[in-house]
């Protein structure tokens, strides 16, 4: 399929990047805009992920609705996230298909709705970017990228590409990390003592630097790392991506002296 | 017999099951154990991903005509000799199987293994009837005599290691060498098969489950590694086989197609070791084999199950493929779950038929990380199927009050961008003001579920949207 020029973008910042940490939604732009694309940020909120995933449609159809309509101008919506691009990707279609009226509409709507990396690499072509990053790292799948959406080969590719990077894999880097969205907190005990095996192979690599595509795994990785007391530098792939690499990592004091 | 499930108490359950040291370490066997077994046989077959869909298929068309083949199944049975039993209930389905073995005037009743009949209650109807009932397979048999359930529906006793069988053997086995050397599985094995031999031939009914009815042939199927099941059925005079109406399949080739992937599934094996067909009970002229065949086909609640959204879960062929590859099992264990389906394939198929009412924690306690879903050689999607059940518990309010109110709150603001803007324009830099020393909160009011184990990294400060308008505003 030929591209547009200059595709136009939308992209999908997902809540926890809007609100935890805002330099993943500006690596995202510089990525999109280095590869081409004319990038556009329409208010928005949340793509109804937590409210699908709790059992409650009504307010998940509200959410999917709100998004469709926020981004009905832009060619495609890209979101930083496999989960919250794959709930826009794979699952807005199940929520309308009783709708005649909008069956259709969430399909079509869908089909232009992309995660980041995959984006890049598999719409867009990108095959290498230009940053800088001389360290060891490790790269954790997140599972609704990797398994909803197929995304494993796509970030390791862009990584490589990096001058001085060096990629160990982990053990068991396709292994959930326990983070689960709700569960996390719904059962904290279970969600804690599968993210403890993760810490233990993460630590296991040796990498003292720690990747992935999703803010809520990231955050669920380095909250833990931080209170087992691991030196580990947990950041997004996009930002490593972008060379937005002076951001404290996530988790990390803001002022030294802490 | 009522059934006996702590599933409501889920998170009790798995409070101590995270605590049980012994269990832990029994677990990453689990972990150890099945899942690059699995992953090679799957390799080595470039066949496999289609025989799945085939598998899939195959299953589907039986659910689409499960009246027809059950019917067809039935007159094939009986033209062999054999004798079939409808059970709606699990009741109906003890009290036939009690009603077959008084019949005989039995006192030993050998079982091999059968998911269904802890579904059931069997052990416990048979007993209560003055009758003995012996597990042959060798996890069952350690279970029983430790007086517990399955953990796994293909590895039972999984949840155990084996010096604690071995103790359990010093314990029972109290005619034997007391000095003996147990130190080694296979002289586990060995005590196992030198007690049960006897056992298998006094029984006086054998009963066994079914991995496959074959409409065909009126032919039930059963797949074990370790032979007590053909033992269970051919040594004693009555054979009974127990079995839930999805196992039919309509051709032995349908059969042979979907063993390709149940082994490879199940333990990585291409076959398992003895796969055995049984065709009506003892024909003149034939070696050996039961005088009496019986076969019992037990609804309990799975064709309410049809033309739901829960049917899928009935092309279920119970090779515990998710569980070996689900995180949640791998730290919780089987016993957690409360009931006698653990892992996903139980968050989905117990709540159809406890009541979600009751097993409603099973489908919420998931990560929907999919791998369940990967691996199911008969693609049932599992996470989906668990989102089914969250959707009719939040329908009828089981939910907590709290975790609704929570999430209510989140779509409030959600719902309504020109607030969410507001109220996160406000509060985030403040928290991130807050954290800007520790980069981390150890403790945050309200989300305990997620301070109590690991930190809560700060927020950077003014939201994305908010810095995006200011360096520009190129929004819209």
């Amino acid at each position: 399929m030929p591209l547009k020029p200059r595709p136009r973008v939308g992209l999908f910042v997902t809540c926890l990047v809007d609100l935890f940490r805002p330099s993943i939604g500006f690596a995202a732009v510089k990525l999109l805009e280095d590869a081409g694309c004319h990038v556009t940020v329409p208010a928005q909120t949340c793509c109804g992920q937590p409210a699908f995933n709790s059992g409650d449609r009504v307010d998940a159809r509200a959410l999917a609705l709100q998004a469709m309509d926020a981004f009905a101008n832009v060619d495609y919506v890209v979101a930083p996230s496999g989960s919250c691009g794959g709930m826009m990707a794979k699952h807005y279609p199940e929520l309308f298909a009783d709708d005649p009226n909008l069956a259709k509409r969430a399909q079509d709507f869908s089909a232009k709705c992309h995660e980041l990396v995959s984006f890049i690499t598999d719409v867009l072509g990108v095959t290498s970017v230009t940053a800088q990053f001389p360290r060891e790292v490790t790269y954790h799948d997140s599972c609704a990228g990797l398994r909803e959406l197929g995304i494993a080969s796509q970030p390791r590719k862009l990584l490589k590409s990096i001058e001085g990077l060096e990629l160990t894999e982990m053990k068991e880097c396709d292994v959930c990390c326990g983070f689960g969205g709700t569960f996390a907190v719904k059962y904290g005990e279970i969600s804690d003592s599968i993210v403890r095996k993760k810490t233990e192979n993460i630590i296991g690599s040796g990498a003292p630097v720690l990747l992935a595509g999703d803010l809520g795994c990231l955050m669920n990785m380095a909250g833990k790392l931080t209170r087992e007391g691991r030196v580990v530098e947990v950041r997004h792939v996009a930002e490593v991506l972008a060379g937005f690499t002076n951001e404290p990592p996530i988790g990390a004091p803001k002022e030294s002296g802490a | 017999m009522t059934i006996h499930s702590t599933s409501p108490a889920f998170k009790r359950n798995a409070h101590n099951a995270l605590a049980d040291k012994q269990l832990q370490q029994a677990l990453g066997n689990v972990r150890a154990g099945f899942i690059d077994k699995r992953t090679q046989a799957a390799e080595r077959l470039p066949e496999f991903e289609a025989l799945r869909d085939s598998a899939r298929d195959i299953k589907n068309h039986v659910l689409a005509h499960l009246d027809l083949y059950l019917e067809h199944y039935e007159t094939k049975v009986r033209e062999a000799g054999g004798h079939v039993h409808f059970a709606r209930t699990t009741e109906e389905a003890c009290a036939t199987i009690v009603e077959i073995c008084k019949a005989q005037g039995a006192r030993t009743v050998t079982k091999g293994k059968s998911m269904v009949s802890e579904e059931i209650g069997l052990n416990a109807a048979i007993e209560a009837a003055g009758m003995e009932a012996v597990e042959t397979d060798l996890g069952e048999y350690i279970i029983q005599l430790r007086g517990e359930t399955p953990s796994h529906i293909i590895a039972p006793a999984v949840h155990l290691m084996k010096e604690q069988v071995a103790d359990d053997f010093r314990r029972i086995h109290t005619h034997l060498d007391a000095d003996r050397d147990l130190t080694q599985p296979e002289a586990l094995l060995t005590e196992a098969r030198m007690v049960l031999r006897k056992r298998f031939l006094e029984a006086d009914v054998g009963i066994t489950g079914a991995n496959f009815l074959v409409a065909e042939t009126g032919t039930s199927i059963i797949v074990t590694n370790e032979g007590n099941g053909d033992l269970t059925q051919t040594l004693p005079r009555v054979h009974i086989v127990i079995a839930s109406i999805e196992k039919i399949v309509p051709t032995l080739e349908d059969a042979a197609q979907i063993l390709r992937v149940l082994g490879r599934s199940a333990t990585g094996q291409d076959m398992s070791v003895y796969t055995t067909l049984s065709t009506g009970p003892r024909r003149p002229g034939d070696v050996d084999g039961p005088q009496a065949y019986h076969v019992v086909l037990v609804d309990n609640g799975r064709s309410a199950m049809l033309g739901t959204e829960f049917e899928d879960m009935l092309r279920c062929i119970r090779c515990g493929a998710c569980m070996n590859h689900c995180p949640v099992y791998h730290a919780v264990g089987g016993h957690a779950y409360g009931w006698v389906y653990p892992g996903p394939m139980g968050a989905v198929l117990s709540p159809s038929l406890l009541g979600v009412d009751k097993a409603g924690h099973l489908p919420n306690a998931s990560t929907f990380c999919g791998r369940c879903e990967s691996v199911c050689p008969v693609r049932i999607p599992l996470p989906k199927l668990m989102r089914h059940w969250r959707e009719r518990e939040y329908e009828r309010h089981l939910a907590p009050a709290t975790f609704r109110y929570g999430l209510g709150l989140w779509a409030f603001f959600a719902r309504r961008p020109a607030l969410y803007k507001f109220a996160t324009g406000l509060a985030m830099p403040v928290l991130g003001y807050l954290g800007r020393k520790a980069g981390r909160f150890a403790k945050l009011p309200l989300a305990s579920g997620w301070t109590d184990h690991r930190d809560m990294p700060a927020p950077q400060g003014k939201t994305f949207q908010a810095q995006w308008r200011e360096r520009g505003g190129r929004t819209r």
